[in-house]
């Protein structure tokens, strides 16, 4: 009891970090209805920005926004230089092209930082809290309640403002909005800068935890894509909620299921993403969508 | 039939010629640049099919380096413990990788071509695990060492008398892999003339419409997953060949990418493409590697980071730069180009029905 | 290179051998492919790119320290070290023609310190066949020792990870005989590696081992693999984890609220790993390992002649981190392969030089390895380095703890 105690919260804690990045996947959805296979790696150099930053000794609590901005701004760049360019095109093109700017920012980082682990500061002690005889740190706590003030900052951003709705519209129906009077690109840039910054928390929040190395986003953005489509790609707190069920199922899993075993964990990830998309494509909390002809 | 030699379109004497080169090319190079080769025809061969499902059909698949290892498995599995001859297992290994392929398509028709790449994605990322687990089968993180083949003594002496020196075992790997390289091509380049190319054409551009044209959909996606994973199980077979070894970690995502970087450099929906793909996608890591840095011309500190980086920052660029700019790839910048020309020494189409002249391509 | 550079330099090194030919030969000297009258040609694959890159700096560090050879002493024997690395990806698949094209067209003389036990088990078989020697690669996979007689070109040079499980096991058995053992392991040959040389070191006290965990390397994290072995009543952990995931375990354990002996494995021993989790939270408390090498962090070599040498040789490398451990291995594994050299004198073979590694080594003052560690290989006898010492956690720096402990001759 106790050992299923201890996977069950170990798995919550691992979930936060899925849901953070799939937060950020979410968001991208959200703009342009396309998954940023790029979205871990823009997250990874967010945060060695960061650690550049402080390493020159720049405070924490002023290279944490300072970087969040930095990450806007970068989201937005790779948007108007490398999306804009192809934004017609089919899903294909586009989907190669993150694809690309992922291997592309990966081999820039292992380059300029090289591939040795580094620690990273975090505000969060590393006391641990006792949770009816099973233990999780501050850190791991931490890192899901800034993903919950992330999604409630999402949330209100997307279903109370009118940038939001005006969000949503673009990625809906591009060209009714544009008659509209929306200017659909910026919307899009905007959305990619918010994800890319939604990433650097997750970043930020995570490297402390599995160490700053160029490779770190690399299997976690396959969890967060776990996470985000059982969750249901379009719904922020679907991805939180699909985080916290991939990070419980992978222990769970990898502990009784005797053909699993703890190896195999990411193949579970994969089990998921194939199950939930055959079964029920939406996810838990995602809309049906009808296409039009 | 001179006039039928006479009329044939250019296209032709243009295979002609390449093929001539690949059949003449290990005598001018080194023999371990002939095993080098090989490999990347491997690739060629794992982008053709690549290049069915996904420039033909419209599906993505970024886990066609797992296809490659299955049927890298199934081959070296065959001939190390069955003792089966080596080059009567590269048929099976394709064949069976196909079969699994087909049945792959069939859950892949429920998923968006979105959704498709996500788990294609996943499965080139947990495929190394996946090998390693059956380890009584597979040799777990051992691998499967491989005997080096051996030319046959006929063709060996044929070869000694073309160019004096016996066929060394990587030269013979070369031909029988170009051998399957041809005979695929020529199957991929029938197979898409005709009707099944039309079909997947058509679904590519527009699966409703498609559908609503009568055109069976789902056997037709289906046929394009299990045809491609054919190619790829018949190219991971005689990838092994080539290595001489097959290990969980011949097989990472990077092989996937490798593959995409390859049918989209050379051309998606092109023929030709794979041949030209498959050649970039290989040698541009050693080449970026060895090649960069001796180059005094490119200023020290970008070569440096070029050859720190790998492969892998090129690659992105590459991909990124090819779909912004040239997204039919090289074939589509040759054949572009060629097209404008031959329009201007044609003629200009025809005024009232606005056909070009004689002889459109349609490959 | 293009096929057309190629020839030309196939073509412009066989004039440059046939010169060289042409002057300069003592009557009794025999040397071999790779060997010119000022050169010798040393060829190396590597990961520097990828997931594994953060061993690359190994061959920066050997370069580092040939360089240093050629500079001082001009080489071996008036003979420079040319050492061409290539970056196979830690792939077998590129390591295979890497590796060929190394001996086919650079016509190096030796393939030295290969990185990767499937990289180097994949061009093994070929080295052998092309009578080129493998020397020293870079792993600690029994098999490159134990499987000499079939392969008398290849030899390893660090202890063999089996070797570095059974001085665990004799460790556990002294000080803790009652322990009950959980074992965390990477699910590839370096895990697997050490899981079987723990098994064997225990003997008929295996029982010992209570439960044992993997994982692989796309794991996210390891807290559930730790957290059954809590639950299966361990008290002793042993980690055959990488790096980065010895990292995360040792600060899981500690959020575990659990204290455990914990036995961590050489290659994640450095000090610099350990101040990594410290700062992360990990309590270290009872921990143990073995070292072979000197720890360039640790304050005890500050004076030491040996650690003054290799500070200096890797001033060389201008991307080496002076602290890192990897650097202070491959200017040690260099210091065997010029050893190797000089030993052969004018018999510059591959034949003898093979020989010679495999079984004619008996080097007792590596400057870098701990005092008392030779290395050495016999005719029946191919594993170099057998010896370490077994250190453990003060909680600024590790002590050493009685001494050296010899697995020689328990590895069959």
């Amino acid at each position: 009891m106790q050992e299923f105690l201890q996977l069950v919260v170990s798995g919550l804690a691992t979930g936060g970090i899925f849901a953070s990045l799939a937060l950020a996947l979410v968001l991208i959805y959200n703009a342009m209805g396309l998954v940023n296979f790029a979205q871990g790696e823009m997250a990874m150099l967010a945060t060695f920005i960061a650690f550049t930053l402080i390493n020159r000794g720049v405070n924490y609590w002023i290279a944490l926004p300072l970087t969040l901005v930095i990450a806007f701004g970068g989201g937005i760049a790779i948007q108007r230089i490398v999306i804009r360019p192809v934004e017609r095109a089919p899903l294909l093109t586009l989907v190669i092209i993150t694809l690309g700017l992922a291997t592309l920012l990966n081999g820039l980082a292992g380059a300029i930082f090289g591939y040795v682990p580094r620690s990273f500061p975090s505000p969060f002690s590393v006391q641990t809290v006792d949770i009816f005889g099973a233990y999780a740190s501050y850190r791991d706590l931490g890192v899901i309640a800034v993903s919950g003030v992330v999604l409630l900052a999402i949330y209100l951003l997307l279903q109370r403002t009118t940038v939001g709705l005006t969000m949503r519209a673009a990625a809906h129906h591009a060209e009714a909005s544009r008659l509209l009077g929306v200017r659909v690109s910026w919307m899009l840039a905007l959305g990619w800068g918010l994800a890319s910054a939604v990433g650097a928390v997750s970043g930020i929040m995570v490297a402390p935890i599995i160490l700053l190395e160029p490779n770190m986003m690399q299997t976690i953005i396959i969890y967060a894509f776990a996470a985000a489509v059982l969750g249901g790609i379009e719904s922020p707190l679907g991805a939180v909620i699909g985080g916290f069920i991939v990070g419980v199922t992978v222990n769970l899993a990898g502990t009784y299921l005797p053909f699993v075993g703890g190896d195999l964990q990411l193949a579970v990830a994969l089990a998921i993403i194939i199950g939930v998309l055959i079964l029920k494509p939406n996810g838990l909390l995602g809309r049906p969508s009808v296409r039009r002809v | 039939m001179a006039h039928r030699l006479r009329t044939l379109p250019p296209r032709y004497w243009l295979v002609l010629v390449v093929v001539l080169f690949l059949i003449g090319l290990p005598s001018v190079i080194d023999s371990f640049q002939s095993g080098e080769w090989a490999q990347a025809l491997v690739l060629a061969i794992a982008i053709m099919g690549l290049n069915i499902l996904v420039g033909y059909s419209g599906q993505l698949s970024l886990g066609h380096g797992a296809f490659m290892a299955l049927g890298a498995y199934i081959s070296a599995i065959l001939a190390t413990r069955y003792k089966m001859d080596y080059l009567v297992t590269v048929p099976i290994a394709g064949l069976l990788t196909g079969l699994i392929g087909f049945l792959f398509g069939v859950p892949a028709l429920r998923l968006s071509a979105l959704y498709l790449a996500l788990a294609t994605f996943a499965l080139a990322v947990v495929a190394p695990s996946l090998i390693k687990r059956p380890a009584g089968l597979t040799g777990g993180v051992q691998g499967i060492v491989l005997l080096p083949p051996v030319p046959p003594q006929p063709l060996s002496d044929a070869y000694a008398f073309l160019t004096g020196t016996a066929m060394t075992s990587d030269q013979w790997t070369y031909y029988v892999t170009l051998a399957w390289g041809l005979v695929l091509f020529w199957l991929a380049w029938n197979l898409l003339r005709h009707r099944a190319g039309r079909a997947m054409r058509a679904i590519r551009d527009g699966e409703v419409a498609a559908a609503a044209s009568g055109i069976n959909l789902a056997g037709y996606k289906t046929l394009a997953f299990g045809i491609s994973a054919f190619y790829a199980g018949i190219a991971g077979s005689l990838f092994g060949l080539a290595a001489g070894f097959v290990s969980p970690d011949s097989f990472p995502v990077a092989l996937s990418i490798q593959l995409l970087v390859g049918a989209v450099v050379g051309g998606l929906a092109s023929i030709p493409g794979p041949l030209i793909g498959g050649i970039f996608a290989y040698f541009l890591p050693i080449e970026s590697n060895q090649w960069v840095p001796t180059q005094t011309w490119i200023p020290v500190q970008i070569a440096t980071t070029i050859e720190k980086a790998g492969p892998a920052v090129t690659y992105g660029a590459v991909l990124i730069l090819i779909m912004i700019f040239a997204p039919n790839g090289i074939v589509g910048l040759v054949g572009g180009a060629y097209a404008r020309l031959r329009g201007r020494v044609r003629g200009a189409p025809d005024r009232d029905t606005g056909q070009m002249p004689q002889d459109t391509q349609t490959v | 290179m293009t096929k057309i550079g190629a020839r030309i330099a196939a073509v412009a090194a066989s004039l440059v051998a046939l010169a060289a030919c042409g002057g300069s030969a003592t009557p009794a000297a025999q040397t071999d492919v790779g060997i010119t009258s000022t050169s010798i040609s040393l060829g190396n694959t590597i990961a520097q790119s990828g997931p594994a890159a953060a061993y690359g700096t190994i061959a920066n560090a050997e370069l580092a320290y040939f360089t240093y050879i050629n500079n001082t002493q001009g080489g071996v024997n008036g003979r420079k070290i040319d050492f061409k690395i290539l970056d196979d990806a830690y792939n077998p698949a590129q390591t295979v023609p890497l590796t060929k094209q190394l001996v086919e067209q650079d016509k190096v003389f030796a393939m030295f310190s290969g990185l990767g036990t499937q990289d180097q088990t994949s061009v093994r078989q070929y080295l052998n066949a092309q009578k080129v020697p493998q020397l020293f690669v870079a792993t600690g996979a029994t098999t490159f020792m134990l499987d000499e007689p079939t392969y008398p070109y290849t030899i390893g040079w660090q202890p063999p990870y089996q070797g570095e499980a059974r001085i665990y096991a004799k460790d556990v058995l002294a000080n803790h005989p009652s322990a009950k053992i959980g074992v965390l392991y990477q699910n590839d040959d370096y895990g697997q590696d050490y899981l079987k040389g723990l098994k064997d070191g225990l003997g008929s006290n295996s029982s010992m081992i209570v439960d044992s965990e993997s994982y692989d390397v796309t794991a996210a994290s390891v807290a559930s693999q730790l957290a059954t072995l809590k639950a299966k009543g361990s008290d002793t952990v042993f980690l055959f984890t990488t790096p980065a995931f010895t990292i995360m375990s040792l600060v899981i354990i500690t959020a575990l609220h659990w204290e455990p002996t914990i036995y961590l494995n050489s290659v994640s021993n450095p000090e610099v790993y350990m101040g990594i989790a410290a700062k992360a939270g990990a309590a270290l408390k009872n921990v143990t390992s073995v070292g072979y090498i000197k720890d360039p962090t640790d304050p005890q070599w500050a004076s030491d002649s040996g650690m003054q040498l290799y500070k200096t040789v890797i001033a060389n490398c201008s991307t080496c981190n002076v602290n890192d451990g990897f650097n202070i291995y491959g200017v040690a594994v260099a210091w065997s392969m010029v050893d190797v050299l000089k030993q052969a004198g004018s018999d510059l073979t591959r034949a003898n030089v093979a020989k010679i590694a495999t079984s004619e080594l008996n080097e007792t003052n590596n400057p870098f390895l701990l005092p008392g560690v030779v290395v050495k290989t016999t005719s029946t006898d191919h594993f170099p380095i057998t010896q370490e010492q077994v250190i453990t956690w003060n909680g600024t720096g590790w002590t050493q703890q009685g001494s050296l402990i010899d697995e020689r001759g328990t590895i069959k």
